[in-house]
């Protein structure tokens, strides 16, 4: 028997406000514990959410970039379960009512095609603190994550295969990070992937029962994760068996899935209209200006960089990758660097690095000034490709202005006729052997001439101007 | 529509709460009286009526993006049964059934 | 001695003004009579003895400033009111060691204004009865027979301002809480509109419902206070941007030509004899004062019960979940687990009738029945804020009852849920729009008093109180004075 699988993806986006979704506490990753909280974040008796318009805006820019269509009237609701980290013991998210509604993205596949996968709704809705559980048979509550603003992207059951997921949730975090709405950074939590999985025999057209995997903290788990459940799902099938609707675990280590506990119906969450927020109307000027306020897409970037830069698409998608590879690279062209030029340098020497060294680019001294200051060298031939790299080994670990350090160190490049040509009669002066033999036709006399040149200019030689004033010079020898 | 002491359980479940046996019978009678009497909402036609769910003449109301320095932690935990370290603590969680 | 039946906060302002007596004077002889008194009543909770006569000192000390009416003079908070560092417990054993570390916004505009708190009043365990009696620590008397119940849930504050332990009181109403013992009790109690007073920092009930008002043996003073406690708070997202005029503006005893509804649905089955008369009494004298009165119909008003005890305790099944044993509050001893700090704090540490709302709610919000009860109340309480937008149309202002009968005997109906909700079946409606209603005194039966219910339009509390002014005037009911309150 042949299946299908379908899976479905619940993506948590932490949002990168000033202050938390319904109370004015800094939302600052990496505090000590319970020190970004106040009376409304810890629940206390008598208090009230407030609304952060800042979460509601960057909920419904995150939406328009996913190509959803924006709810008019919206309110929020509570959804109601007991837990130490939900000191409420509600959360306020919208489940009548989400900012966003039908989106779509599209994801390449790996034989280049392309593929639109659906985006069901999108939630702007309260985090949860965080518990540490302890050997001592206690947990410990920190509330500082309480209320920071999610946005919940529910995708629409297109996903067919784990590729497919990875792929979705790579071109899913490179369209949140430009929105500029979060970090979207797994290992600190601000992006969090729940997966459902089932498979169906080929041309049925009743979904098998799910099974959920939570809180998945790296694309590479996720899609281990499924191919593992899909498998484990055909053998159950296969041998007869019936998938039971349960939740599992990814271990990392074994790269198999393990069980959790089984699922008796869903949960009742008890969900009701919040009566403490009342309603909002998003008008149409509204939008006009939350639309206005989102920066550039990738794909849009990667058309300019194709069509008005003269980059390959290849190249262009590379720069795109990330919001942070893809200011960079805006910037430094903006500093007058040539664009070809720059994207060879961020693609090749700058990439090298950072993988050599495991750092991101924000990690590095480089800034686009200076990686533009030396590409403007290169292009006015101040200096050899051969001295940028000396000088990009400079202005990447320390904070040096690359035409400065240049001069400093006497590397500008010597390309002055009046001033090469007493070098070059020098040189040939005292190899009378090698003018012979490039009279006899050897070429590779040429190449050692050009060496015993660089060697008496310490390098710094123009080699374009060296040969053609060599070349001159031999011929009228 | 009637409610039997198995759902009553059930919700008390639900909303955390236990009763003995004397109480879950008293409970069931009760609600089921209540449930009776708000079962006279049914004879109402409410077809096409909208919910009420505010009553205050408010919208749009929302807080600019604009942080405040969180409160003094020693004050926030001065209530707090049983703490450590600036952490609230609670026994351990064995049943991880009612995470959202 | 300042005896509070013989003044109103006009006449103590100007005592403190005149310098007949001081502040520090004031505060000291209420705290002597409250201990005479209170042992009779017991209406207060917790006592602020200490920071009350400190305030009133500083208060001499820098003069009481001639335009604020209200400096230095006490008035009681409902204890599901937050105030900081004085134990707020909502009248819970699951609170009963809370110390609020915040200001509700109330108590900011009362400090304001220099009044001077002098302590927590019982009332119903969350504010959830009518009664008194589910307080988790005492059982308040009547004023006016102390085998009788205060009323509720704000008893605590209504037996204690008509029994002249104190001048003014805040309560807070959810579906009748200031105003039916406020007609228990024979006093003034006012339900502010929805979004007139900030909720920020009382102790949240029924979220779409409750608001905060006061409690007054005159109409004015009443109007005094809520000048004070309304207006716009950043905190309550729902608190209105309204403009608050000065309540005691149109105080003149002139109701010509008002027109006033009369629904014959508040005259229904369940009213007794002696009500339906002290309320047709009131309907004369208000023609006699040139108003009209006119016979309407609120056809859904029968519907109030069921609407409200489903969205009420909806919503405070959901407001509740937060008192889990484990930031504040009350923590059950010994327990093994998680589940056990959930389950058995929060089963000792609330009483039956608490419990018995905190059921319904999670019941009516239930997967299975939310459509049929939560959905379906939330649908008729639109018809029956229709009903009462098309009586305003025409009327200026809705009278009747405000309770079918007058106090009953502590003990009487507290174990009988359906019987004890149907109490409140006059002013359930008014919390359900949103609308202002107020209770003033409008007879005795039985040496008990009869309040009637006067209710506006949304932000025209300004028409009860010029209406309700105008009946206190021509009305004799307010001087009436209980025998325990210190004419013994």
């Amino acid at each position: 028997m042949n299946f299908e699988t379908t899976i479905g993806l619940e993506v948590h986006v932490e949002m990168k406000t000033n202050s938390k979704a319904f109370s004015p506490s800094p939302v600052q990753y990496g505090s000590e514990q319970n020190t970004n909280t106040n009376v409304i974040d810890w629940g206390y008796p008598g208090v009230l959410p407030e609304v952060n318009k800042g979460a509601l805006e960057y909920g419904m820019r995150a939406a328009l970039a996913l190509n959803c269509e924006i709810t008019k009237d919206i309110h929020f609701d509570r959804k109601n379960y007991f837990y130490p980290d939900n000191p409420k013991a509600y959360q306020i998210t919208q489940a009548q009512t989400p900012i966003g509604r039908n989106g779509w993205l599209e994801i390449q596949l790996e034989d280049g095609s392309k593929k639109k996968i659906g985006i069901e709704e999108m939630h702007v809705e309260e985090d949860a603190g965080k518990n540490t559980h302890s050997p001592d048979g206690y947990s410990y509550v920190d509330l500082n994550r309480q209320g920071t603003p999610l946005i919940e992207i529910v995708s629409k059951p297109d996903i067919a295969s784990p590729d497919e997921a990875y792929a979705y949730l790579t071109r899913l975090r490179q369209i949140i990070q430009f929105t500029g709405v979060s970090d979207v950074k797994m290992e600190e939590g601000s992006m969090r992937a729940d997966v459902n999985i089932s498979i169906k025999p080929i041309g049925s057209d009743k979904f098998g029962t799910k099974t959920e995997m939570k809180n998945l903290n790296s694309f590479e788990h996720v899609k281990k994760g499924l191919e593992y459940e899909a498998k484990r799902q055909r053998r159950v099938v296969m041998s007869g068996g019936a998938v039971q609707q349960e939740t599992r675990r990814f271990d990392e280590n074994t790269g198999e899935t393990i069980l959790m506990r089984v699922k008796e119906g869903a949960s009742d969450y008890r969900y009701f209209p919040e009566p403490d927020l009342p309603p909002i109307h998003i008008t149409d000027d509204w939008i006009k200006d939350v639309k206005a306020s989102i920066p550039e897409m990738p794909d849009k970037r990667r058309a300019r960089y194709v069509n008005e830069w003269g980059l390959s698409d290849y190249d262009a998608g590379v720069l795109t990758q990330t919001l942070e590879m893809s200011d960079f690279y805006n910037a430094t062209v903006a500093n007058g660097a040539d664009p070809k030029l720059a994207a060879n340098w961020l693609m090749v020497e700058v990439n090298a690095y950072l993988n050599a060294n495991r750092q991101e680019l924000e990690d590095t001294a480089l800034t686009p000034e200076h990686l533009a200051g030396m590409i403007k060298l290169i292009q006015d031939e101040t200096i050899s490709s051969k001295i940028a790299k000396k000088v990009f080994k400079e202005i990447i670990a320390n904070d040096t202005d690359p035409k400065a350090w240049v001069e400093s160190k006497g590397m500008v490049q010597l390309s002055d006729p009046a001033k090469l040509q007493p070098i070059i009669d020098e040189v040939l002066d005292n190899n009378e052997q090698s003018i012979e033999d490039f009279k006899n036709g050897k070429d590779r006399a040429v190449g050692f001439l050009v060496g015993q040149i660089m060697q008496k200019t310490r390098g710094k030689a123009n080699p374009k101007v060296v040969n053609k004033l060599l070349m001159a010079s031999l011929k009228e020898r | 529509m009637a409610i039997n002491a198995q759902e009553v359980k059930h919700v008390a479940g639900l909303a955390k709460l236990e009763f003995t046996d004397k109480q879950l019978d008293m409970f069931t009678g009760q609600m089921d009286e209540i449930i009776k009497m708000v079962q006279q909402l049914s004879e109402v036609d409410t077809t096409g009526v909208p919910v009420t769910t505010h009553v205050t003449d408010a919208v749009n109301v929302m807080r600019e993006d604009v942080a405040a320095k969180g409160m003094d932690r020693d004050l926030l935990m001065k209530n707090v049964p049983e703490s450590q370290d600036g952490y609230i603590k609670v026994p351990a969680i064995i049943d991880e059934s009612e995470e959202g | 001695m300042v005896d509070y039946f013989e003044h109103d906060l006009t006449s103590l302002h100007a005592g403190l003004n005149n310098k007949d007596f001081s502040a520090e004077e004031l505060v000291k002889e209420t705290f002597t009579n409250i201990e005479k008194k209170d042992s009779k009543i017991e209406a207060f909770l917790a006592l602020d003895e200490k920071k009350a006569i400190a305030k009133a000192q500083e208060l001499d000390q820098k003069g009481i400033p001639t335009d604020s009416l209200l400096a230095g003079i006490p008035i009681g908070i409902k204890d599901n009111i937050v105030t900081k560092d004085l134990r707020t417990t909502a009248a819970s054993k699951i609170l009963g060691n809370f110390s609020p570390i915040y200001n509700a916004t109330v108590m900011d505009k009362l400090n304001q204004a220099d009044m001077i708190t002098v302590g927590k009043m019982n009332m119903d365990e969350f504010a959830m009865g009518g009664s008194t009696e589910t307080s988790a620590f005492k059982i308040t008397k009547n004023a006016w027979n102390q085998t009788k119940v205060p009323g509720g849930s704000s008893g605590g504050s209504a037996a204690a301002v008509a029994s002249g332990q104190i001048i003014a009181a805040l309560g807070s109403d959810t579906g009748g809480s200031i105003r039916q013992p406020a007609a228990y009790n024979g006093i003034v109690g006012v339900k502010p509109t929805y979004g007139r007073v900030s909720r920020y920092g009382l102790i949240a009930f029924a979220s779409s419902l409750d608001q905060i008002g006061p409690l007054t043996r005159t109409v004015k003073d009443n109007a005094l206070v809520l000048n004070a406690i309304s207006g716009y708070d950043k905190h309550d997202f729902t608190s209105s941007r309204q403009q608050v005029p000065d309540f005691t503006q149109g105080l003149d005893g002139n109701v010509k030509g008002m027109k006033i509804a009369l629904p014959k649905e508040y005259f229904g089955e369940g009213v007794s004899e002696d009500v339906k008369a002290a309320i047709k009494k009131a309907v004369t004298t208000f023609e006699s004062l040139g108003a009209t009165v006119e016979e309407v119909s609120l056809p859904h008003s029968k519907y109030g019960v069921p609407v409200y005890y489903i969205i009420a305790s909806s919503e405070a099944s959901s407001n509740l979940q937060r008192f889990d044993g484990i930031r504040y509050g009350y923590r059950a001893q010994d327990v093994k687990n998680l589940e056990d700090v959930y389950v058995r704090s929060r089963s000792e540490g609330f009483g039956d009738e608490v419990k018995r709302r905190i059921m319904l709610g999670t019941f009516s919000l239930s997967a299975g029945t939310y459509d049929a009860f939560f959905k379906k109340a939330a649908q008729v309480r639109t018809l029956i804020c229709q009903d009462f937008a098309n009586v305003f149309a025409d009327y200026d202002l809705i009278i009747g009852p405000t309770a079918p009968t007058t106090a009953f005997g502590i003990g009487e109906d507290i174990d009988d849920p359906v019987t004890m909700y149907m109490n409140d079946i006059l002013t359930i409606p008014v919390n359900l729009a949103g609308l202002p209603g107020m209770s003033l005194p409008a007879g005795f039966s039985n040496g008990l008093p009869i309040g009637l219910q006067l209710i506006a339009p949304q932000f025209a509390e300004s028409t009860l109180y010029k209406a309700g002014y105008a009946f206190e005037q021509a009305t004799d009911f307010h001087k009436a004075v209980p025998t325990i309150g210190g004419k013994d």
